[in-house]
C-alpha cells in the first residue's frame, strides 16, 4: 500500500466509527468539513507539522482510557463570580450550568444554532477553520467541525459584568469528546472567557473566534491535570481593526497535549497575544508530551503580535514548540515577537523548537528567541546563601521562569489563581 | 566566632590549588579586613566559607562558634548566622526583591525553629531598613538586582544583611564599582550593624573602604595564605607603598 493509500485507509477507518450529529443548518458546514478531511487525510508522523508529536492515539477508534484525577485542590476559578457553562464528558449539563442569560452576551448551544438558518454563527462555524487550513493542513480541526457533538455559540454584543466560564468535567474513564465553540465579539464589545478542566479521556476541541473592529477578548485557559488525558485543541482567531485578543493557557500534566493556535490579523492596529505556561513530569510509566503549534498571519498595517511560551520539564517530559509569524506583503509596521523557552529540571527531558518567520513586507520589526536551559546555578546559590533551601529556591526560580508567560494575563486575581496551581504542582512534585 | 585553620582548597575542575594553608581567627564583635593583590584567593575564601560548588577542600577546617561550616549546606550556614555580601550580586529576573527578602528571612527563622514574621511586621522592618540605605519603594518591588546600578546592588546586599541579622558577615569587595558617595552609604549601613557582638570580615583591594569601616585587625593575603597581620596602620602602609614591600619581606 502506498503512502497516500495508507493515509486514506486510516482516515476512512476512523470516519467509519464516527457518527455525524443530525443537524439543521450546520449540516452544510459539516458535510463540507468532511470533504476537507477526506481530501487532506488525517495527520501522519511524516507530515512536517507532526514530526515531533505522534497523532496515532487520535486516529484509533479505541480511546486510551484516562484515570480520573483525585482533585483535592478544588476547581480553578472557584473564587470568581462568573457565568458557568458546564460540560460533562463533552455534553452540556444544564443543571450544573448557570442561567445562560446575561446582559451584553447571548449564549446558545450548538444544537440550537443548527435550527436557525439566519444564526450569526453560521458565518463563522467551519469558516475560520477553513481559512486556517492553508498553508498548513489541520485535519483534526476539520474532523471536529464535521463531527462536533456539543459546544456553545457566544455572541458578545456589550460588556458582560462577569467572565463566561466554560468548565469541562471528566467523569468517564474512556470518554471521547469532540467540542466546538464559536465566539463573535461585536465592535467595541469586550469579554473575558475562561476555560478549565480535562473534558475527557480524549479531547478534540475547536474554537472559532471572530473579533470585530474595536472588540476585545481576554482568554484564560487551564487544561486539566489528569495525568493520562489526551487533547488536541485548535483555536482559529480573526481580528478586525483595533481589536485585541489576549490568550493564556496553563497546562499541568497530561500524556499528550497539542494546542494549535491560528491567528489572522486582518484589520489595522490589531493586537494579538498568545501565551502558555506548561509544567510536565514524565516520571514512571507516565508520559508527558506538550506541543504548542502557533501560526500568526499579519495581513494589515501596524499590528502587534506576541507569543510567549514557557515550559518546565522533568523526568523525561517532552516539550514541542512550532511557532510561525507570516507577514504578508503590505503588512507594514508589523511588530511581531516570539519567545519559546524550556526549563529542564533534569537531563532526561527534551524540548523541540521550530521557530519560523516568513516576511514579505520591508518595514517591520520581528524577533524570536528560543532557549533551553537548566536552573541558573548562580541564582540558586545566591538564594541558598540567603538561607532558602535548595527545593524552595528551585521552586522560586521555576515560578520566576514562568512569570513572563503568566504576566500576559491582565487580570491579576486570575493570574494569582493560576500561580497558586503552578506552586501546588511544584510542591506536590507530580 | 570564625576560626579557620590551615585551610587548603583547590578548584574542582582545574586541579588548581587556590588556598594553601590559610589560618585566621575573627573574634566576636570585631572587624577584620583582608587585603591582597589580584589572584591571592580572597574571593575563593568567601565562596568556600559560604558553600559554593566547584571548590574542593583538601585540608584544614573552618568553624563558626564551634560548628563545622564546611559540612553544612549553604542554607544551613546562612541559618547558622553566616552572610556573604557578594562582589557581584546575582540578578534574578521574575523574583521580586520583596518576595526574595521575605522568603529568605522566613526560611532562616524556620530553620532556627522560630515563627515566621507576619507580613505587616516584615513590611514595617523592611521599610525602615530600606529608608536608612536610601532604597526606594520601586527598588523593593523590582526583580532582584535586575537593572540595578552597581551602587544599588551593593546597597541591596546591605539591606539583606540588615534584614537577616547574621552574626558573621563577609563582605567581598563590597567597594568595587562604587563611587565615593555610594561607598559612604554602604559603609554607614555596615557600621549601623556593628553592635559589639556581630563580626565582620571585610575583603578589599583598597584602603579607602577601611576609612569608613574601621577594622580592628588587617590581614594581608597572597598566594592563598595570610602573610602578614597587623593593626589599621597596615592598610595605610599598603596604600602608600603597594604590596611589593610586604611580599618581598615575607619571601
Amino acid at each position: 500500500m502506498g503512502a497516500p493509500d495508507r493515509r486514506q485507509a486510516l482516515t476512512e477507518a476512523l470516519l467509519d466509527t464516527l457518527e455525524m450529529p443530525t443537524s439543521g443548518c450546520t449540516e452544510v458546514a459539516r458535510q463540507a468539513a468532511l470533504a476537507r478531511v477526506r481530501a487532506m487525510g488525517l495527520a501522519q508522523r511524516r507530515d512536517e507539522y507532526w514530526k515531533y508529536t505522534r497523532p496515532d492515539t487520535f486516529l484509533s477508534a479505541d480511546v486510551p482510557p484516562a484515570a480520573l484525577f483525585d482533585n483535592e485542590e478544588g476547581l480553578l476559578f472557584d473564587a470568581f463570580d462568573r457565568l458557568k457553562i458546564v460540560f460533562v464528558d463533552g455534553v452540556f449539563d444544564a443543571d450544573a450550568s448557570d442561567d445562560l442569560a446575561l446582559e451584553g452576551v447571548r449564549i446558545d448551544r450548538l444544537e440550537d444554532i443548527c435550527c436557525t438558518d439566519i444564526h450569526w454563527a453560521n458565518e463563522i462555524y467551519g469558516v475560520l477553520e477553513t481559512r486556517g487550513q492553508t498553508p498548513v493542513a489541520r485535519p483534526f480541526a476539520a474532523l471536529n467541525t464535521a463531527y462536533a457533538r456539543d459546544g456553545v455559540a457566544i455572541h458578545v454584543t456589550g460588556r458582560p459584568s462577569k467572565p463566561i466560564s466554560l468548565i469541562y468535567i471528566h467523569k468517564s474513564e474512556a470518554s471521547d469528546v469532540i467540542l466546538h465553540n464559536v465566539v463573535r465579539v461585536e465592535p467595541g464589545a469586550e469579554v473575558t472567557l475562561l476555560e478549565n478542566g480535562p473534558a475527557g479521556a480524549r479531547l478534540n476541541k475547536c474554537a472559532e473566534i471572530d473579533i470585530a473592529d474595536g472588540g476585545t477578548l481576554h482568554h484564560v485557559r487551564a487544561q486539566g491535570r489528569d495525568p493520562e488525558r489526551r487533547a488536541i485543541t485548535s483555536m482559529f482567531v480573526r481580528l478586525g481593526e483595533k481589536s485585541t485578543f489576549k490568550s493564556f493557557t496553563m497546562t499541568v500534566n497530561g500524556v499528550l497535549t497539542r494546542n494549535e493556535c491560528v491567528i489572522e490579523l486582518t484589520g489595522d492596529n490589531a493586537v494579538a497575544h498568545v501565551a502558555g505556561a506548561c509544567v510536565g513530569d514524565g516520571a514512571g510509566d507516565r508520559d508527558f508530551h506538550h506541543d504548542d503549534t502557533v501560526f500568526i498571519t499579519h495581513d494589515a498595517l501596524n499590528c502587534e503580535s506576541r507569543q510567549v511560551f514557557k515550559k518546565v520539564l522533568r523526568n523525561g517530559a517532552t516539550g514541542v514548540f512550532q511557532g510561525k509569524i507570516l507577514v504578508k506583503d503590505g503588512a507594514q509596521k508589523t511588530d511581531g515577537y516570539q519567545l519559546s523557552q524550556a526549563l529542564m529540571l533534569d537531563d532526561d527531558s527534551q524540548f523541540l523548537a521550530k521557530p519560523e518567520l516568513e516576511i514579505y513586507a520591508d518595514d517591520v520589526i520581528c524577533s524570536h528567541g528560543s532557549t533551553t536551559g537548566a536552573i541558573d546555578e548562580d541564582a540558586l546559590f545566591y538564594l541558598r546563601s540567603r538561607g532558602v533551601p535548595e527545593g524552595p529556591a528551585t521552586d522560586l526560580l521555576t515560578l520566576a521562569f514562568l512569570a513572563e508567560a503568566v504576566d500576559e494575563i491582565e487580570d491579576k486575581a486570575l493570574a494569582g489563581d493560576i500561580v497558586s496551581r503552578l506552586e501546588n504542582w511544584l510542591t506536590r512534585r507530580n | 566566632m570564625l576560626n579557620i585553620k590551615d585551610l587548603q582548597v583547590k578548584l574542582q575542575e582545574e586541579d588548581k590549588q587556590i588556598l594553601k594553608g590559610l589560618t585566621l581567627d575573627v573574634e566576636a564583635g570585631s572587624v577584620h579586613a583582608i587585603m591582597g593583590p589580584n589572584g591571592s584567593g580572597k574571593s575563593t575564601l568567601s565562596y568556600v566559607l559560604s558553600g559554593k560548588d566547584g571548590y574542593e577542600v583538601t585540608g584544614g577546617s573552618a568553624t563558626m562558634d564551634g560548628t563545622d561550616l564546611l559540612g553544612l549546606e549553604p542554607e544551613e550556614r546562612a541559618a547558622a548566622g553566616l552572610f556573604l555580601a557578594f562582589q557581584y550580586p546575582v540578578e534574578i529576573p521574575g523574583v521580586g526583591n520583596m518576595t526574595f527578602l521575605r522568603t529568605a528571612v522566613n526560611a532562616q527563622r524556620k530553620a532556627r525553629g522560630e515563627d515566621e514574621l507576619s507580613a505587616a511586621d516584615f513590611l514595617k522592618e523592611v521599610r525602615r531598613e530600606a529608608k536608612e540605605l536610601k532604597i526606594d519603594a520601586d527598588m523593593l518591588k523590582r526583580p532582584v538586582n535586575v537593572g540595578f546600578s552597581g551602587g544599588e546592588k551593593k546597597r541591596n546586599e546591605i539591606l539583606q544583611m540588615a534584614m537577616l541579622k547574621p552574626k558573621m558577615c563577609i563582605l567581598d569587595e563590597t567597594d568595587s564599582g562604587l563611587d565615593v558617595d555610594a561607598m559612604k552609604l554602604v559603609a554607614e549601613g555596615v557600621n549601623a550593624l556593628r553592635d559589639g557582638k556581630r563580626s565582620f570580615l571585610v575583603i578589599t583591594h583598597y584602603q579607602r573602604l577601611l576609612d569608613h569601616i574601621k577594622p580592628d585587625v588587617v590581614h594581608i593575603m597572597a598566594a592563598g595564605r595570610i602573610i602578614k597581620t597587623g593593626g589599621p596602620d597596615l592598610a595605610l602602609e599598603v596604600e602608600k607603598n603597594g604590596y611589593g614591600d610586604i611580599l618581598a619581606e615575607v619571601v
